[in-house]
């Protein structure tokens, strides 16, 4: 299925949240989720389903002020 | 001094943002002797190692991190990043970023407010940056901020201390609430000007990070903040508006030619 990756479309395989973001490679990044704009913790993405179309929002540690 | 019940051992705040390299980064954060740096959090493409890397570097500095929210402009987009931040970076602490306006970076101290209350009833501990609006501040701690944050002036102008008057009027009604000055400072003089009107803490980001020489610059502010806050305990004289002699007339001589 197509769903959008930090707003850029991307096909995958899988369903769930964290086997989604295993299949993009980001698997043991230190990362914070967010699905159609809902921040998902790390704790439920086994249990989150991605359906077709979903945004998924993908945020790493960035320099700051 | 302490946030939230946290024990700091320096009053200097620092950015982490715009430096030329992270081994500057660290060595300014060493010199300056910063207790506590902020950070963000940004897009990241899979298989990308910048956003990993700094989060090596952030923990190696043996400092105390403040996330914020920058480049949010509503209340929803800032709840949800600091849920996130708060994932990311392990702590409960969130610099409250909501910007109103974008020429001048203004915070939208409405949006704050409700921002405020809502992460204050998740657990989260809110360092709010607001301006120096007194109704504002009241506000901000009935929503359950505990520390404030008013600009010194707009972010990353280096224009010091804009609003003398009002920044003097917001320390003195609300006289216990720690207070960091954040935003605007270019100037290690404008850092120790916010510790001499009894303000906290000042958070410094550009006026280090694009100094000529950054390190130095770190340790400059180091200095003046401790001048600050040490001519702020000596309790200054008052301002006059004549002169008033310091060298004693009594006994001076009379009568000598003036020309």
């Amino acid at each position: 299925m197509r769903i959008l990756v930090n707003d850029e479309q991307r096909d995958v395989t899988n369903t769930t949240l964290a086997t989604i973001l295993n299949e993009l490679g980001y698997g043991g990044a230190r990362i914070a989720t967010a699905v159609n704009g809902t921040f998902i913790p790390a704790s439920q993405r086994d249990t989150v389903t991605i359906i077709e179309g979903a945004s998924l929002e993908v945020l790493a540690p960035m320099q700051g002020g | 001094m302490e946030f939230y019940g946290t024990q700091l051992s320096s009053r200097l705040m620092l950015g982490t943002a715009q430096y030329d390299s992270p081994a500057l980064l660290a060595q300014s954060v060493e010199a300056s002797g910063a207790s506590v740096v902020t950070v963000s959090l940004r897009r990241e493409a899979a298989g990308a190692q910048a956003g990993q890397a700094f989060w090596s570097l952030v923990k190696s500095l043996g400092v105390h991190i403040l996330p914020n929210t920058a480049g949010c402009h509503g209340v929803r987009e800032a709840v949800t990043t600091a849920h996130m931040a708060r994932e990311v970076f392990g702590t409960d602490w969130v610099k409250l970023e909501i910007i109103g306006q974008g020429d001048l970076l203004q915070p939208d101290v409405f949006g704050l407010v409700e921002a405020t209350r809502i992460l204050t009833e998740d657990g989260f501990k809110v360092f709010p940056y607001t301006t120096e609006d007194l109704v504002t501040a009241e506000r901000l701690l009935k929503a359950g901020a505990e520390v404030l944050m008013p600009w010194g002036a707009p972010i990353g102008s280096g224009r010091g201390l804009n609003n003398v008057f009002g920044l003097r009027a917001l320390r003195a009604h609300f006289p216990n609430t720690p207070m960091v000055i954040d935003a605007g400072i270019g100037r290690p003089s404008h850092a120790a000007m916010a510790f001499e009107l009894g303000f906290d803490a000042v958070l410094i980001n550009t006026a280090v990070a694009k100094a000529g020489n950054p390190v130095r610059m770190g340790e400059a502010f180091r200095l003046a903040c401790e001048a600050g806050l040490a001519g702020y305990a000596a309790q200054p004289i008052e301002e006059r508006d004549m002169a008033v002699p310091s060298t004693p007339t009594l006994g001076l001589a009379r009568g000598l030619a003036v020309e």
